[in-house]
C-alpha cells in the first residue's frame, strides 16, 4: 500500500520523551502541552492532513476518510503486539445529487468530520485557546442566531436574552414574562453564588440573604432534576423545552428517565444556563454564544500542532506505526517502529483512540498488562448519527450561520435525543459561494434509531430532490419560489461509535 | 454610564501626569495669548487643535477657533470646504478619542455643520459608532435631532431608528423619549399613517408591552406606558366640569334676618347673603385663561350683564385657574317678589379661552338657572351668631323629608350638554385592553400601580356619575401601601382621590355623609347642612368640582398635610380641619380665597412644629413670592410680642374679614402671644378657642 509513498527520510533524534500518534484534537492538545512543559515530544499521523477525525476536509477527501474508516484493516498476523486501526465509522450512507457541479467545486470544501460543532464563547476550551497563543492561528465568526424547529418545518428562534425576547414574535406575553423572571432568578442565583465563593459573605449579606427568599436557588432544588425544577417555576412546556435543548444543549428526553442517559440537576442545568449568558456578551464582535472557525473545525487541532511545533515539537505525516517495540527483558513498552521501518524510541506513548493495541493475549495477570499502563478503551458509551449535507439557500433567507435544535418528540413521538443542525455559509470558507453545509448530530443507541432521527430533520430542513420523478420535483421548485426550502446538492450519513478513554489502574 | 459603574482611571505615574498637567497650562496660556492678539496662524492653530485633542472641556479653545474659522473665510471664501472639514474632523476626534460627552466639541460641531457647507452623511455614521458605545449619551440623541432637522430626514424613518435602538436595549429610556416626541409630531401633522390617534395609540400600547412583560423592573416602558396613557385619556382642549349654580338649579337667595320655613326647600339651594351678591362659579377640567365677561355671558332675565367681574382662584396670581367665579348682584332685584329671576350663562360662544398650552375651548356650553331672593327689610343685625361646635352630637345623619330626591346637588352639577363630544368609546375599549393584560402583571407592584391607574381612567371616561372599579382601586392602593412603604405617601394620595371620587360619584353614598347640625344646647334651627368627610385618612383633598355647593364641611382627624384645591368651594362658611398634619400657615394658602368662611377649626395640627417649613418648597406658590404690602410690623406689634414670626398667620387670615370663630389650640405656634396677635389682627373674631 505504501508504495506510492515517498521514501521516508529518517526521524533524528530516535529517542524522544513522547510519542503521540494522531493528530486528533485531543492528543493535538497533549503534544502541545508536552513541547511547552519543555519535554521532546514526536507527533505522527499516519494521514497527510492533520486533525485525524477532528478534521476538516475536502469532499472527494471526505468520502474516502469515511469510507477507509468504516471498515476494519486487513489484520497482520502480530509478532509483538502492534497497533491496528479501529473502524470508527459505519452505515455510511452517501446520495450525490449534483454529482457535476460538485466535482467541479469538489476542492472548494471544508467539510467537518466531527460536525456540527460550535464552541461557546465563554467555554474554557477558548480560555485555552488563548492561554496558549493557539489563537493567533485562528479566526472566528459567530453564529448568528438558533432556532427550536419542529416536524412541520417550522423554526423559532430561541429567546435567549432579554432583547431577543422583547423582539420575539412566537411567546405570548406571559411567557415572556415568566421566561425572563426564570433568567433573573438564575442571574440573582449565580451572582449570589460568585458573592460567596470570593467568600465575601460577611454580616451585612447574610441580612440582605434573608430580606429576599428568590434570591437563590435552594439546595434542594438544586439536587432535583432540573426539568422537575422547570416544572416546579410553571414554565409552559415550550419554554421547558427551549431552556433544556436549546440552551442547557440536553441530549436525551429529561422526562423519559428511563432512557435519559444524561438526567440534568438544576445544578448543572443552572452551570450550563450560566455558560450560555456569559458566552453572550463575552466578545463584542459576537452576537450569539457561539462561535466556529474560519475554514472549518479542523483548524483547532492544526492550531495547537503549530503551537507545539513551535515549541520544539517534531512531525510527521503519512506516516503509520506499524508495532509497538517492547523491552525483551520485562516485556514493557520502549518503542515504536515506523511504517519506514525505522525505530524509535520514548518512555511515554500516546495513541488515539481510534488504534487498538493488538497483543498477544493479555490477561490482567499477565506481567504486559501491568507494564502497559496505557489508556485503554473502556466501554462503547454509545452512538452518534452524524449528517453532512451541501445546500444551496440558506435556511432562513437573512441568516447565513444558524443553529437549529430538533427537542425530543419534536419530530416524531418516539424520538429519544435532541437533533442539532448547524448551518454554514461559504462567508467562513467551508463551501462554495451560494452553498451551505448543515452539519447534523444526534446521539443513539443503535443505528437505526439515529438514522431515523437524522433523515427526519434532514426532511424538516430541506428539500430533497426526487430523482424518480424530476418534473414532479421541479415542479415544486417553481411553484414555491424564493420561500422554498433549501435544496440537497449532496448527503453523508453515518455512524460514530462514542468512546470513553480511561486510564486503567 | 448608566447603570455601570464608572471606573476610576488607572493611576498614572505622578510625575507623569504632572508634566501632562504642566503641557496643558502651557498650551492654554499661550493659547489665550493668540487668542488676545487675534493670531491666526497655521502654528497658532495647531497649537489650539494639539491642546482641545488633550482637554476638549477647554471652551475658549473652541470659540477660538471658530473667530479663526470666520477670519479665514473673511479672507478666502473659496477655502470654505478644506477650512470647515478640517474643525470637522479635530471635533470627531476630541469626541471619539477623547470624550464623548465634551460639550464643547458637540457644540462646534453643530457650529460648523450649521454653516452648510459640509457633507451630512458622515453625522449619521458618527452617531452611530458613539450610540453603540453608550446608546443613552444625550448629547448623541440632541446632535441627532439637529441634523436629522438639517438632513430633512423624514420622521418616520426616525421612528424606525428608535425602534431599532428600542430592541437593542430596551432600557434605552433615550430612544423610547424620542419616539413619543416623534410621534406627537407625526399626529399634530396628521401624517396618513398616524392621522388615526387610536390605531397610532393602539400599536404603540402593543410595542411597549412587548418590553412591559419581557421584564417588568425596567423602568424606561413604563415611562412611555405612561406617557401613552396621558395621550389616550387628555383631551387637547379645556372643558366645563361643573358649576355653581348647576344647570336647572332654583336658588333661593335669602337676604338678611329672613327665615324660611325649611320644609319646603332643599337647603342645598339656600344661600344666605346680607348683600344680595350670590356667587358664580365655574369649574373646568384644566387650568384656562381669558374668562370675563366678553367670553362669558350672563343675562339676568331679558338683561345681559356686561359688569360681571370674573376673578381666577388659583394659589399663584396668575390668570390661569381651573376655577373661576364671578359675584352676581341681586341687591336691585325687588324684595318679595314672587316670581323668579331667570339667569343664563353661556360659556365660550366667543372665542378667547385658551387652556394653558394654548388649545382653544371649542365647546361652547349653556347654564340656566333661577334666583329666588327673599329678603326681609331687617338687615341682620349679627343676633343669630352662635358658636358652633363640632362634636359628634350635633350632627345627625341627615335625612331629607322630601321624596323627591332629584334635588341633590349631583344631578344638578354634571354638565349635559348637546355641544358635548359624545364620549368617544376608543379611548375606553384601549384602556379595557391594557386592563386585561395588564391584570396579568399584578404580583409586581408597579403592575398593580398600572392596573389602579388604568381602572382610574377607565372609570372617568366610560362615565363621570358613576366608578364601577372604585373598590378595586381602592384595594390596589391600601395593599400598594403595604407592600411599598417607600412609596406610601404617594399612593395614600391616590387612595384618597379614589375614596372621595367613590363617596361623591353616587347620591347615596354621599348622602350616607350629609349630617344636620343641631345645636343641642340652643334651640336656634339655623338649617345647616354638613358634609363630614371626617376621619377617613385622606391626605389629599379630590373631587372637588363635585361639592362646590358645599357650606359647612367637616375635615377633621385625617392626614391632610395641604389643602390645595379647597379655593373652588366658595360657599364654604363653616370648615373643621381639626386634627390633621397641616404643618404651617403656608399650607393653608387656599383659605385667603375663601372670604365667606366664618368659622375655622385647625385646632391640633403641627403648624409651627417644624422648624423648617417643608411646603414651602412644595406650594405651587410659595407666600414670600406674594407678599401684600398691609403685612406692617409696627402696625399690628402688640406689647412686648415679636410679631415677625406670624407674618404667613396674617397672610392667611387677614382676607378672612367674616371669621368669627376660630380655633387653634393644639398647635405648636398656639401660645399666648399669638392669640393676643390673632385678637388684634382679626376683629370681627368672637370665639377664639372656644372663648370669648
Amino acid at each position: 500500500m505504501s508504495d506510492g509513498l515517498p521514501p521516508y527520510p529518517p526521524i533524528d533524534p530516535t529517542t524522544f520523551d513522547l510519542i503521540v500518534i494522531g493528530t486528533g484534537l485531543p492528543e493535538s492538545l497533549i503534544a502541545a502541552a508536552a513541547s511547552a512543559a519543555g519535554k521532546t515530544v514526536v507527533h505522527l499521523d499516519p494521514n497527510p492532513f492533520y486533525g485525524s477525525h477532528f478534521s476538516s476536509l475536502s469532499l472527494p477527501e471526505l468520502t474516502s476518510f469515511l469510507n477507509t474508516h468504516s471498515t476494519p484493516p486487513p489484520n497482520p498476523a502480530p509478532p509483538f503486539p502492534s497497533l491496528a486501526a479501529r473502524p470508527l465509522y459505519s452505515d455510511v450512507e452517501i446520495s450525490d445529487f449534483a454529482p457535476e457541479l460538485l466535482r467541479s467545486h469538489s476542492r472548494e470544501f471544508n467539510l467537518d468530520l466531527s460536525g456540527p460543532r460550535a464552541l461557546f464563547c465563554a467555554d474554557k476550551s477558548i480560555d485555552l485557546l488563548l492561554k496558549s497563543g493557539a489563537s493567533q492561528y485562528l479566526e472566528f465568526k459567530s453564529v448568528e442566531a438558533s432556532f427550536v424547529g419542529d416536524g412541520d418545518g417550522n423554526l423559532w428562534s430561541v429567546p435567549d436574552s432579554r432583547a431577543a425576547i422583547f423582539k420575539d414574535k412566537s411567546l405570548s406575553l406571559r411567557e415572556k414574562n415568566q421566561l425572563m423572571r426564570f433568567f433573573k432568578l438564575v442571574q440573582r442565583h449565580l451572582s449570589y453564588k460568585e458573592k460567596k465563593d470570593n467568600g465575601g459573605g460577611g454580616e451585612e449579606e447574610e441580612e440582605e440573604e434573608e430580606e429576599d427568599e428568590n434570591a437563590r436557588v435552594s439546595e434542594e432544588d438544586l439536587e432535583m432534576p432540573f426539568f422537575e425544577f422547570l416544572t416546579k417555576m410553571r414554565l409552559p412546556d415550550k419554554i421547558k423545552s427551549i431552556i433544556l435543548y436549546a440552551i442547557a444543549m440536553a441530549d436525551y428526553d429529561q422526562e423519559n428517565t428511563e432512557v435519559c442517559k444524561d438526567l440534568l440537576r438544576t445544578r448543572e442545568g443552572i452551570d450550563r444556563l450560566a455558560l450560555y449568558q456569559s458566552s453572550m456578551g463575552r466578545f463584542k464582535n459576537a452576537a450569539g454564544a457561539l462561535i466556529y472557525p474560519i475554514y472549518g473545525q479542523g483548524e483547532l487541532p492544526q492550531a495547537f500542532c503549530r503551537r507545539a511545533a513551535v515549541k520544539g515539537c517534531i512531525y510527521v505525516l503519512r506516516m503509520p506505526v506499524i508495532s509497538l517495540l517492547t523491552d525483551e527483558s520485562n516485556g514493557s513498552y520502549k518503542g515504536v517502529r515506523l511504517a519506514s521501518g525505522q525505530d524509535i524510541f520514548s518512555p511515554k506513548l500516546v495513541v488515539d483512540p481510534s488504534f487498538v493495541v493488538l497483543s498477544v493475549e493479555t490477561s490482567p495477570l499477565d506481567p504486559m498488562h501491568e507494564q502497559f499502563r496505557c489508556l485503554t478503551v473502556r466501554d462503547v458509551k454509545g452512538k452518534v448519527a452524524r449528517g453532512i449535507c451541501i445546500t444551496r439557500r440558506s435556511l432562513k433567507p437573512d441568516v447565513s450561520n444558524v443553529l437549529v435544535i430538533y427537542p425530543p418528540r419534536s419530530l416524531y413521538p418516539e424520538q429519544m435525543t435532541s437533533v442539532r443542525a448547524l448551518q454554514i455559509s461559504s462567508k467562513l470558507a467551508v463551501c462554495p459561494e451560494g452553498m451551505f453545509v448543515l452539519y447534523l448530530s444526534t446521539v443513539c443507541d443503535n443505528i437505526d434509531q439515529g438514522k431515523r432521527s437524522l433523515k427526519a430533520a434532514i426532511n424538516a430542513l430541506v428539500t430533497l430532490p426526487d430523482s424518480e420523478s424530476p418534473e414532479n420535483s421541479s415542479k415544486i421548485q417553481s411553484g414555491i419560489g424564493e420561500e422554498a426550502e433549501p435544496t440537497l446538492l449532496w448527503s453523508g450519513l453515518y455512524i460514530q461509535e462514542l468512546t470513553m478513554a480511561s486510564l486503567s489502574s | 454610564m448608566h447603570g455601570r459603574p464608572r471606573k476610576s482611571s488607572k493611576p498614572e505615574d505622578p510625575a507623569a501626569e504632572a508634566a501632562k498637567a504642566q503641557l496643558i497650562r502651557d498650551l492654554q496660556s499661550q493659547l489665550l495669548a493668540n487668542h488676545h492678539n487675534k493670531i491666526y496662524t497655521k502654528e497658532a492653530l495647531d497649537l489650539s487643535a494639539e491642546l482641545l485633542s488633550k482637554n476638549p472641556e477647554f471652551y475658549t479653545a473652541w470659540n477660538y477657533r471658530k473667530l479663526a474659522v470666520q477670519h479665514a473665510l473673511d479672507s478666502d471664501p473659496d477655502s470654505a470646504d478644506s477650512v470647515l472639514a478640517v474643525e470637522l474632523q479635530l471635533a470627531q476626534r476630541a469626541l471619539v478619542k477623547t470624550n464623548a460627552k465634551a460639550y464643547g466639541a458637540w457644540h462646534h460641531r453643530r457650529w460648523v455643520l450649521s454653516k452648510g457647507h459640509s457633507s451630512l452623511d458622515e453625522e449619521l455614521r458618527l452617531l452611530d459608532e458613539l450610540q453603540k458605545r453608550d446608546e443613552r449619551n444625550f448629547h448623541a440623541w440632541n446632535h441627532r435631532r439637529f441634523v436629522v432637522a438639517l438632513m430633512n430626514r423624514s420622521d418616520e424613518d426616525e421612528l424606525e431608528h428608535t425602534k431599532n435602538m428600542i430592541e437593542k436595549t430596551i432600557s434605552n429610556y433615550s430612544a423610547w423619549h424620542n419616539r413619543s416626541v416623534i410621534l406627537s409630531n407625526l399626529m399634530k401633522k396628521k401624517v396618513q399613517e398616524f392621522s388615526q390617534k387610536d390605531q397610532v395609540l393602539a400599536r404603540e400600547y402593543e410595542f411597549v408591552r412587548e418590553a412591559l412583560f419581557t421584564d417588568e423592573e425596567d423602568q424606561s416602558g413604563w415611562f412611555y406606558h405612561l406617557w401613552l396613557l396621558d395621550q389616550t385619556v387628555k383631551s387637547e382642549s379645556p372643558l366645563l366640569v361643573s358649576s355653581w349654580p348647576g344647570h336647572g338649579a332654583e336658588v333661593i337667595l335669602l337676604r338678611g334676618s329672613y327665615s324660611l320655613d325649611g320644609s319646603f326647600a332643599s337647603p342645598f339651594n339656600i344661600y344666605k347673603s346680607d348683600s344680595g351678591m350670590l356667587p358664580l362659579i365655574l369649574y373646568f377640567n384644566q387650568a384656562v385663561k381669558g374668562v370675563s365677561s366678553t367670553t362669558v355671558t350672563v343675562s339676568l332675565g331679558p338683561n345681559v350683564n356686561k359688569d360681571v367681574v370674573w376673578k381666577p382662584l388659583s394659589a399663584a396670581n396668575s390668570h390661569v385657574a381651573r376655577v373661576w367665579v364671578a359675584q352676581l348682584s341681586f341687591a336691585d332685584v325687588e324684595l318679595q317678589s314672587l316670581e323668579a329671576c331667570s339667569v343664563e350663562v353661556t360659556i365660550g360662544e366667543s372665542s378667547g379661552i385658551f387652556s394653558s398650552s394654548g388649545c382653544h375651548y371649542s365647546h361652547p356650553s349653556r347654564l340656566a338657572f333661577s334666583v329666588n331672593v327673599k329678603a326681609s327689610r331687617t338687615e341682620s343685625g349679627g343676633s343669630d351668631l352662635e358658636h358652633i361646635s363640632w362634636g359628634n352630637e350635633n350632627f345627625h345623619l341627615w335625612k331629607p323629608h322630601n321624596l323627591d330626591l332629584n334635588f341633590v346637588p349631583i344631578d344638578q352639577l354634571s354638565i349635559k350638554d348637546a355641544h358635548e363630544q359624545a364620549p368617544s368609546t376608543w379611548q375606553a375599549e384601549i384602556i379595557a385592553e391594557e386592563i386585561k393584560h395588564f391584570r396579568d402583571l399584578l404580583d409586581c407592584k408597579i403592575g398593580k400601580l398600572t392596573v389602579a391607574r388604568l381602572l382610574t381612567a377607565h372609570d372617568a371616561l366610560i362615565s363621570s356619575g358613576t366608578s364601577v372599579h372604585s373598590e378595586e382601586i381602592l384595594r390596589l392602593y391600601g395593599n400598594l401601601m403595604k407592600v411599598d412603604p417607600t412609596h406610601s405617601l404617594y399612593y395614600k394620595d391616590e387612595h384618597s382621590l379614589a375614596l372621595l371620587n367613590q363617596l361623591t360619584s353616587r347620591r347615596e353614598s354621599l348622602l350616607n355623609h350629609c349630617f344636620q347640625y343641631v345645636d343641642s344646647a340652643s334651640s336656634n334651627d339655623n338649617n345647616l347642612i354638613c358634609l363630614r368627610l371626617n376621619n377617613l385618612s385622606l391626605s389629599r383633598l379630590g373631587s372637588l368640582e363635585k361639592l362646590l355647593w358645599v357650606e359647612m364641611l367637616d375635615l377633621s382627624n385625617n392626614e391632610l398635610q395641604s389643602i390645595e384645591g379647597l379655593e373652588a368651594l366658595q360657599l364654604l362658611s363653616h370648615l373643621s380641619l381639626s386634627k390633621n398634619k397641616l404643618g404651617s400657615f403656608t399650607a393653608l394658602a387656599p383659605l385667603r380665597q375663601l372670604k365667606a368662611v366664618k368659622v375655622l377649626d385647625i385646632s391640633y395640627n403641627e403648624i409651627g412644629a417644624h422648624s423648617i417649613d417643608t411646603t414651602r418648597y412644595l406650594c405651587s406658590s410659595p407666600l414670600s413670592h406674594s407678599i401684600e404690602s398691609d403685612w406692617d410690623c409696627k402696625e399690628i406689634a402688640t406689647d412686648g410680642v415679636n410679631v415677625a414670626n406670624y407674618w404667613e398667620a396674617f397672610f392667611v387670615l387677614k382676607p378672612l374679614k367674616n371669621l368669627t370663630q376660630l380655633d387653634v389650640v393644639g398647635n405648636a405656634i398656639a401660645d399666648e402671644n399669638f392669640r393676643l396677635f390673632l385678637a388684634k389682627v382679626l376683629p370681627s373674631l368672637k370665639w377664639l378657642d372656644g372663648g370669648s
